[in-house]
């Protein structure tokens, strides 16, 4: 199976590299320009004339709702979901139900990702048994059976004893440790950022001090550990801050934020509208500036969707009762682009934290358009623009507040493996 | 690199295109000219003239007005029965607990359930910010919703009666100073009573409480932030008094109930630090002893009693208003 992309702009950000060239593909596996231009009869030809040809993009946090929760969605939804958005890789938390505690729950999710043939999924190990926030999971069995990192998905860890010995045995066996810092007692019953719109609505808050406290404990444990760890999303200026900090004393350690996060605050949720009702909350619009920063500069390291998708009533509650996140797989590419349309962050930095970054991070091969990677890439114009229409999504989650506003990036091609799943429809 | 900002949205869900009233959900995004004519009009239900309220029995004969109380009271709900009564609407209670886990039937069935029975307004309590604006959301639009109160956000109706009973004792705000006393975050009658304060143009809007009960950044919403009651209550011309709820305190919002009165308490000795006329209000019910001394309470300078029996004709006034009526005002 041969493949050729002709004559698009490559951007890849793994070697720093934004030229307009062909990119040739054998066996899923990208080969030598030079050496593959003669005589290269392509099985399928892309014209790539006019976009942009980068790595196939990473969702460092999706959930997919399988196995568990397949009334809200299921793998084979949320994978065609991701790539029509040019989304090739998606790493899933393991806070599914059953919890993807043991080899056989990764073989499971693993396989029935392989076998739909879209995305590549990479599934979390828990850090916990059930995620109970008190006995070690088998991480080396963990490890073998293809997990490149553990988290405890969405359940706090209160114990900090807990949290460092899991530090020190993940590091033992190379595993990085994703981890979501926020502080239990302060975040009590909160739900949206302790500020003025929580004040004005009377909202139970999650004030800024329930991530910064979470977050420099479990700062102060890297440190000592040495482990490789993950933030999975940050929301407020103090914990780019502290990231910063942390980084220029040598730490291990990355960071991520949501797409969402980078464009919208506290503000937004107006008269209780329950769309934009997520964890962490959407934080001041100086928060949310300064996570703008952090990206554009390199402190953080990832853009991710945080997909979450939900069924239509679930929106359809008073705020604080309402279920929390956004089904954003389908708009990781166009809010990313937005940011360098609004000159926060250049094309080639912008790819990079949905690509190469997210790569990094996972520790995987793709997210690179080098000879000998796997041929994993998006083709998109980032010219065109898309009026938002939820009920044309593809995944099952039609939550989403930018629902009827126009964003730049539309997808023609997102291959996995050398084929192009797109042109093949939805499974 | 800032991204254009979003300001603040005034509230609109209660507003039709042309700023006519349709839900009363919030004091806020309210207009001055709009609050004046809802106390003018509540002046006028406030007669004791037997023949205006012959004439007001008739108003809204042909409406249905249903009170749907997730959560208890029966201060509220019985002056809400009154004023629809006083009108001539039928008015059906409904008390109904209701289950926050996402089983069984949801808010917005309830109230389909009863709209299909031609419910023209729904007068709506529950213990959680945002149930009003959620069932506006989804009613059609000849169907009015009134927010009786919801989680910490607001209570519009009972911020109207208080600045009805103000307007009789004191006149004009524009020369008075305020101090709202007491649990300032759990409470949706001092929201309501803030954003009410700040468009009728008081001079003044001070609030007092122990930092753990002041919400963060409330100078945003135009008042001054006192921790120190004895410097508050200096010059003040209105105390408007809040209900301290012990069991909500956990024994660290505030460490004990004679703590609290020590030194939130309102005295007749921290009462005369104010202003010589100044006038004592409280949305009740009371906690002698706790927030209020009863000495203060059933004083001269208490309007306590006339905020109950105003009650009746604001709220009146307001369901008047939203199906369009302003019975008394010069044509």
């Amino acid at each position: 199976m041969k493949l050729k992309i002709r004559g698009g702009r490559v951007i890849d950000p793994s070697v720093g590299k934004d030229e307009v060239r062909d990119i040739f593909a054998v066996n899923g596996i990208i080969v030598e320009p030079n050496k593959a231009q003669n005589a290269f009869s392509a099985d399928h030809e892309i014209d790539a004339t006019n976009k942009i040809v980068c790595p196939g993009l990473i969702d460092l946090q999706a959930r997919l709702r399988e196995p568990g929760e397949e009334h809200k969605a299921t793998l084979q939804t949320e994978l065609n979901a991701a790539v029509s958005a040019g989304v090739t890789s998606v790493c899933v938390p393991p806070d599914t139900n059953p919890v993807i505690d043991t080899p056989a729950m990764v073989h499971m999710v693993r396989q029935r990702g392989r076998r739909i043939q879209r995305a590549r999924v990479y599934p979390l190990g828990a850090l916990t048994v059930g995620l109970d926030g008190n006995r070690l999971t088998d991480m080396a069995a963990l490890k073998d059976a293809g997990c490149t990192a553990v988290s405890n998905g969405d359940r706090i860890i209160d114990n900090t004893l807990v949290i460092r010995r899991a530090m020190q045995y993940a590091s033992t066996f190379n595993l990085t440790v994703f981890l979501t810092p926020l502080d239990h007692w302060l975040k009590g019953n909160g739900c949206v950022h302790e500020g003025e719109v929580s004040t004005r609505l009377g909202l139970p808050a999650v004030p800024e001090a329930a991530e910064v406290v979470a977050l420099a404990r479990d700062l102060a444990l890297i440190e000592t550990t040495g482990v490789c760890a993950h933030i999975t999303q940050i929301s407020c200026a103090r914990s780019v801050e502290k990231i910063k900090e942390a980084k220029q004393r040598g730490l291990n350690v990355t960071a991520a934020v949501s797409a969402h996060h980078l464009h919208l605050s506290e503000q937004d949720i107006g008269e209780f509208d329950t769309r934009y009702h997520v964890m962490p909350p959407l934080r001041s619009v100086t928060d949310r500036d300064a996570l703008r920063e952090g990206i554009a500069t390199g402190v953080i390291d990832a853009i991710c969707s945080d997909h979450q998708p939900h069924g239509f009533d679930a929106k359809l509650a008073p705020f604080s009762e309402s279920a929390s996140g956004i089904a954003g797989i389908e708009t990781l590419l166009p809010l990313t682009l937005k940011l360098v349309q609004e000159g926060v962050i250049s094309l080639a930095d912008a790819i990079d934290r949905v690509t190469t970054g997210p790569a990094r991070i996972l520790g995987i091969d793709v997210g690179a358009l080098s000879p000998g990677a796997p041929a994993d890439i998006c083709v998109f114009n980032p010219e065109t623009e898309k009026v938002l229409d939820v009920r044309k999504f593809v995944s099952q989650g039609k939550n989403h507040p930018f629902d009827g506003k126009t964003l730049p990036g539309v997808v023609s091609n997102a291959i996995v493996a050398g084929v192009d799943v797109l042109s093949l429809g939805p499974k | 690199m800032p991204a254009e900002t979003s300001p603040a949205r005034p509230a609109s869900l209660q507003l039709s295109s042309d700023h006519r009233l349709l839900h009363f959900l919030t004091v806020e995004g309210q207009s001055r000219n709009q609050l004046l004519s809802i106390l003018d009009t509540a002046k006028h239900f406030a007669t004791s003239n037997p023949e205006i309220k012959k004439q007001n029995a008739t108003l809204l004969s042909d409406h249905t007005v249903v009170n749907l109380f997730f959560e208890d009271s029966t201060r509220t709900r019985t002056t809400f029965e009154i004023a629809g009564k006083r009108l001539g609407a039928s008015v059906i209670n409904l008390n109904t607990a209701r289950l926050s886990t996402k089983k069984g039937e949801t808010i917005l069935d309830t109230v389909r359930t009863l709209e299909a029975m031609e419910t023209d307004i729904f007068v709506v309590r529950d213990s959680a910010s945002g149930t009003a604006h959620l069932i506006a959301r989804h009613v059609p639009s000849h169907v009015h919703i009134i927010n009786a109160g919801d989680g910490r956000h607001a209570h519009p109706t009972q911020a109207m009666l208080d600045m009805f009973t103000i307007r009789e004792s004191k006149g004009d705000f524009s020369n008075l100073r305020f101090a709202i006393v007491g649990d300032i975050l759990h409470s949706r009658v001092a929201r309501s009573q803030i954003a009410a304060l700040q468009i009728l143009g008081a001079r003044e809007i001070r609030v007092i409480a122990p930092a753990t009960l002041l919400p963060t950044e409330i100078e945003r919403l135009g008042v001054s932030a006192y921790t120190n009651l004895d410097e508050g209550i200096v010059d003040v011309d209105v105390v408007m008094m809040l209900r301290l709820q012990l069991e909500r305190m956990e024994g660290q919002l505030i460490p004990s109930s004679q703590e609290y009165f020590r030194c939130y308490g309102l005295t007749q000795e921290r009462l005369n630090r104010a202003a010589p006329d100044a006038v004592v209000m409280h949305p009740g019910p009371m906690n002698r002893g706790l927030e209020i001394a009863s000495e203060v309470a059933d004083s001269e300078r208490s309007l306590i009693l006339s905020q109950v029996k105003n009650g009746i004709a604001v709220r009146m006034a307001i369901m008047a208003e939203l199906v369009g009526l302003r019975p008394g005002a010069a044509s």
